[in-house]
């Protein structure tokens, strides 16, 4: 019995890491296997966290008492909020991470965590019921067999992953670490078609060798916002970055050796992300331009070593050492660990339900890079819906699946856009997927969030008394701001001017105006003074977007009622008549949840749409019928 | 390309005439044609017509000899496989295929506009190009034929498109000044789309600002009848009518309601509408029907005055005329004409005389031309497609809504409302015509700007 668990994740990054506590947390026995204990919540790419569309994902993350936001909050050495000016739906809470302290602050977490046990076992196969419809645990490598009633996958890019750099192919699932090949098997052995991304890393620099003197530097925030709800200041050091520039010279040096580069010399079949292109993509696309930017972050407090974001390449070693001394300030720069690509086994998403489990076998969950998504923050935010689902799955409760929709969090958009329209390259959040973008804001992801984690029960009692405790604080807030007015003339005499037209305007109606700080109002209403910051903020926003948010309330509405259709997964598309062959295919490939989601699909035309409802509804009515009968 | 159940419909009237055609479509339409016919698959070739014998596929009973017009496809009407039978006309022959047909299992009668909805459905036209078959078929006057045939080329369904593709570029644009701040993009991206802004909303007035001259070719130029009680208002639209339509009687204000009638004026469709007589009154009835004339004649796009030859122009009347009314003076075979009401030029005019007649459907033809721009006779087609006429309502209020978005999304408080006035703005457009997506937006990022640091 010792052997068995209610869930069993395998994968120790940001998604695994994420699942596992998620799944502890919602109360199932939890067992984390993974290559390596010392490489649980290693950052294998760039040292930062957050970011545009990215750090909204870190804050629902939180909503949901997970655990990126806590950790980069014990280390983030730079924090920025991004296009600040831009509207505050629009905020991305970035942090530059010291590797060593954001690891260090995953497994101080997880080491400690009740209902989770961790074990550096890696697996090589899984484990089926006989007829291969509901999974059944996993076997190590080593021939050790697991039982559970769930498992989460979260293979990163470990899956058949392999390295390359010029001609050089190594099998690995990043650098130093082997890749996994018998689970790709195990995977293909069930059904799933794998398709083929990439990505690409840059060389890691000395930071001593690097002549930081002549660089442009860029600080941190005066004041860092902290991404976890449950932190009010950030106690870590804060660091300065540099950037400096690529030119003609460069662009030159790789122009005469593209030939010599993986990408260019086609060894590499896989998809990679257009946002994130290598250096070598950057030239030939966009051969107009005479620089490309280069920041260089630093990895950590006390570590010398360097990532300079902006020239990732699978270039040979000697044509990096060759460019980087064109670049300022990396004359004499050394290369630490050269640059490479790395390709990688994904699984169509369309395969997956939204709880993340697959369509095919019960039980089974995938998350993270594995279902083509590119990033620390959407591999946690899929594991920690995993995790989440599957713990609920094996709770004795017969519990609801715990879903998002596209109107209640980013981490919906993105689960929703995998699951209706897969992804073709490696799948990243920006906050124009989201349509909603108004009233999904990183500055309210709990107030989104938290009371759903409440509902299934996967937030603990400190966050959930906070929670309570900002809650009550927000009302009595809200209520002083739309109940305390004043008239136009009473306004005159406190010297802030408004159209004479005898409308009293409230403190809510005050802050939407431009020209009218909080501060003026807070010298007329003194008790303004005692709002905690974050809530006087909350009541600043809503006053803000107070007309936008109605239109988009309306709007929400309407999408919930296509929402609220849901479609039978068993339903036989050929039987609702009037779909042409190439629309049942689609839906047959997705078999999607809701009428909504169909309506996603690419290519399904409205007056399908309209069938479906019909012929749906028509069953429905039948249904109960036969009920009552 | 195929639907699970194949359709049928008469596409000619049924009754006495020289063909009749019956439409078939779907994944079984090839299937019909043999089991009626004696064909086999070396007969059918599409796009090539065939003459062969029909018969009922039970009774063996012969229905007709039929010329056969089969297509495959994608490459017919509705996107699907559909065969047109041209039978003889009449009842019977109609009946008897009909019967023929129902032998066949998995085929049914149309539902109304089904094949248009197939079309549309299998892309083989958008929702503007449906709406123009309606109008096309419903087309009664050349200027309505014109129009809807225009509207079918898809020349609306591109303007439309036209401006949601620059909308999109305009999102993008401040999409990437949103999502790529933090990259080496330009600074004040979202600024910089301003002028586009202002130039589409420009362009948007223009478009709208067109006096209505789509829905009024679409649907007739507005012209109200007016004058004092017995001035001859009902004979002269009875006249043009060239039926009564109107009560005439001589006791003063017996038109009560509009009475509204279509013409076909050289080509141009116009609806004339005889109003209540204007005079002051007691009659609250009348009242109300003068009321409601006043407020046709207002919105009307021009007004024909009466004034009876041997009265002094009545105040009423003479309060209502502006520059473009046509001033009438009535019963000149009864009195001599005026020669002018309030310093405007009167035309004599007397039901009893032709000339008279002939002579005011001209002056109205001018009016017509003058009010659409153009004449039947000189090249309308290129002259229509100068300028894309709104048709319908449904089009005009949805360019309106975009309007108005665009016009609030300059002078949004910050980008993110920018961003989102004009994410309405493209969606209101893409009612008209079909959808956008976000990836659209993202291709158009990733083209125009190196992203990644």
């Amino acid at each position: 019995m010792t052997n068995s668990y209610d869930v069993i994740v395998i994968g120790g990054g940001h998604a695994g890491c994420e699942a596992a506590a998620a799944s502890a947390r919602t109360g199932a026995k939890t067992l984390l296997l993974t290559h390596k204990l010392e490489t649980l919540g290693v950052m294998s790419c760039n040292p930062a966290i957050g970011g545009l569309g990215k750090g909204h994902l870190v804050r629902e993350i939180d909503a949901l008492d997970g655990i990126m936001g806590k950790a980069i909050d014990k280390a983030g050495i730079q924090f920025r909020m991004l296009n600040k000016s831009k509207g505050p739906a629009v905020r991305g809470p970035r942090s530059q991470a010291d590797r060593k302290l954001y690891r260090e602050a995953i497994q101080d977490i997880l080491f400690n965590y009740d209902n989770l046990e961790i074990k550096a076992e890696p697996v090589g196969d899984l484990l089926f019921n006989d007829d291969n419809t509901h999974i059944a645990g996993v076997v190590t490598e080593d021939g050790k067999s697991y039982q559970s009633g769930a498992v989460v996958l979260t293979t990163g890019t470990f899956l058949r992953g392999v390295i390359h750099r010029g001609d050089e192919r190594i099998p690995a699932g990043r650098v130093g670490d082997k890749p996994s090949v018998k689970l790709a098997e195990a995977i293909e052995k069930i059904g799933f078609s794998l398709g083929r991304l990439k990505t690409g890393t840059p060389p890691r620099l000395n930071g001593k060798t690097i002549n930081w003197s002549i660089l442009e530097a860029q600080g941190a925030d005066d004041n860092p916002v902290p991404f976890s709800f449950m932190n009010s200041e950030i106690t870590v050091p804060q660091i300065d970055c540099h950037v400096t520039y690529t030119n003609l010279e460069t662009h030159k040096i790789i122009e005469d050796n593209l030939k010599r580069s993986s990408m260019y010399a086609g060894h590499i079949k896989g998809v990679g992300p257009r946002y994130c292109p290598s250096i070598e993509d950057k030239v030939v696309r966009f051969a107009d331009k005479d620089r490309h930017q280069v920041f260089l972050e630093p990895e950590g407090l006390d570590d010398d070593t360097v990532y300079p974001n902006g020239i990732s390449n699978s270039l040979p070693v000697d044509v990096q050492e060759a460019f980087l001394k064109t670049i300022p300030g990396l004359e004499t720069a050394k290369i630490l660990v050269p640059a490479y690509a790395i390709e990688y086994d994904y699984v169509d998403p369309r395969a997956l339900k939204t709880t993340l489990e697959t369509k095919a076998v019960k039980g089974f969950y995938l998350a993270g890079q594995i279902n083509g998504t590119t990033g620390y923050e959407e591999a946690a935010a899929q594991g920690l819906m995993a995790g989440i689902n599957a713990a609920l799955s094996t709770s004795h409760d017969n519990c609801d699946p715990f879903t998002l929709d596209r109107s209640e969090a980013y981490i919906g958009v993105m689960i929703d856009d995998l699951t209706t329209r897969g992804t073709s390259e490696p799948y990243r959040m920006f906050t124009s997927r989201a349509e909603y973008r108004l009233l999904l804001r990183a500055d309210n992801a709990d107030q989104r969030l938290t009371p759903r984690g409440l509902e299934i029960g996967c937030i603990r009692q400190d966050r959930a008394q906070a929670f309570k405790n900002k809650l009550d604080l927000l009302e009595s807030a809200k209520k002083e701001a739309t109940e305390e007015a004043l008239s136009p003339n009473e306004l005159r005499e406190k010297n802030i001017h408004v159209n004479e037209d005898g409308v009293r305007r409230t403190i809510s109606d005050l802050l939407r105006y431009p020209n009218i700080s909080f501060e003026q109002l807070a010298d007329v209403w003194p008790f303004m003074n005692d709002w905690r910051k974050d809530i006087a903020e909350q009541i600043e926003i809503d006053a803000l977007y107070s007309g936008y948010i109605t239109r988009q309330q309306a709007d929400i509405k309407s999408f919930k009622k296509d929402e609220n259709l849901k479609l039978p997964t068993d339903l036989d598309y050929r039987v609702v008549g009037s779909l042409s062959n190439e629309i049942v295919e689609k839906l047959e490939r997705t078999k999607p949840e809701t009428l909504g989601a169909a309506s996603r699909i690419q290519g399904i035309t409205p007056p399908a749409l309209l069938s479906i409802m019909r012929f749906v509804k028509s069953n429905n009515k039948q249904d109960a019928q036969e009920k009552i009968a | 390309m195929s639907h699970l159940d194949t359709i049928y419909a008469p596409a000619t009237l049924i009754g006495p005439a020289g063909l009749s055609v019956f439409r078939v479509s779907g994944s079984k339409a090839f299937d019909v044609l043999k089991a009626l016919s004696r064909l086999d698959n070396t007969k059918i070739n599409s796009h090539r017509a065939v003459l062969t014998k029909l018969y009922n596929p039970e009774t063996k009973n012969k229905v007709d000899e039929a010329l056969i017009l089969p297509f495959k496809g994608p490459n017919s009407f509705t996107g699907e496989d559909v065969v047109e039978f041209h039978l003889h006309g009449g009842h019977a022959v109609a009946n008897a295929f009909i019967k023929a047909l129902q032998t066949i299992s998995g085929l049914r009668m149309a539902e109304p506009g089904e094949f248009t909805k197939r079309a549309f459905e299998n892309d083989r036209i958008d929702l503007t190009q449906a709406e123009a078959i309606a109008d096309l078929i419903h087309a009664s006057t050349e200027a309505q034929h014109l129009l809807a045939l225009d509207q079918l080329d898809g020349n609306l369904a591109k303007l439309y498109m036209d401006w949601a593709l620059n909308l999109k570029n305009i999102l993008a644009y401040v999409e990437a000044d949103i999502d790529f701040s933090d990259e080496d993009v330009p600074d004040e991206l979202s600024s910089v789309m301003r002028p586009k802004i202002e130039d589409l909303i420009l362009n948007i007035n223009k478009h709208l600002d067109d006096n209505n001259r789509g829905e009024r070719l679409r649907d007739g130029l507005r012209i109200a009848i007016i004058g004092a009680p017995n001035a001859g208002k009902s004979s002269l639209i009875n006249k043009l009518a060239k039926r009564d339509v109107a009560i005439v009687n001589e006791r003063a204000g017996t038109t009560r309601d509009i009475v509204e009638v279509a013409l076909n004026v050289n080509g141009f469709p116009v609806i004339i509408a005889d109003t209540a007589g204007l005079r002051l009154t007691d009659d609250e009835i009348e009242e109300e029907g003068i009321s409601r004339a006043k407020k046709w004649a207002e919105t009307a796009d021009f007004k024909i005055a009466l004034f009876d030859s041997s009265k002094v122009p009545d105040v009423e009347t003479v309060s209502m005329l502006d520059n473009e009314t046509i001033i009438l003076s009535t019963k000149t075979d009864l009195s001599p004409a005026l020669s002018a009401v309030n310093g405007a030029k009167a035309h004599a005019f007397s039901t009893n005389n032709e000339d008279d007649l002939s002579k005011l459907l001209s002056v109205l033809e001018e009016k017509a031309k003058t009010f659409f721009g153009f004449s039947i006779n000189d090249n309308v087609s290129r002259e229509t497609k100068n300028q894309t006429l709104i048709t319908r309502q449904r089009h005009r209020i949805l360019v309106e809504e975009t309007k108005e978005h665009l016009s609030r999304s300059l002078s949004a408080p910050s980008v993110d409302m920018m961003a989102e006035d004009v994410r309405l703005a493209i969606r209101s457009l893409g009612k008209i015509t079909g959808q956008i997506d976000v990836e659209d937006l993202l291709d158009v990022i990733f083209n125009d700007f190196c992203i990644g640091k």
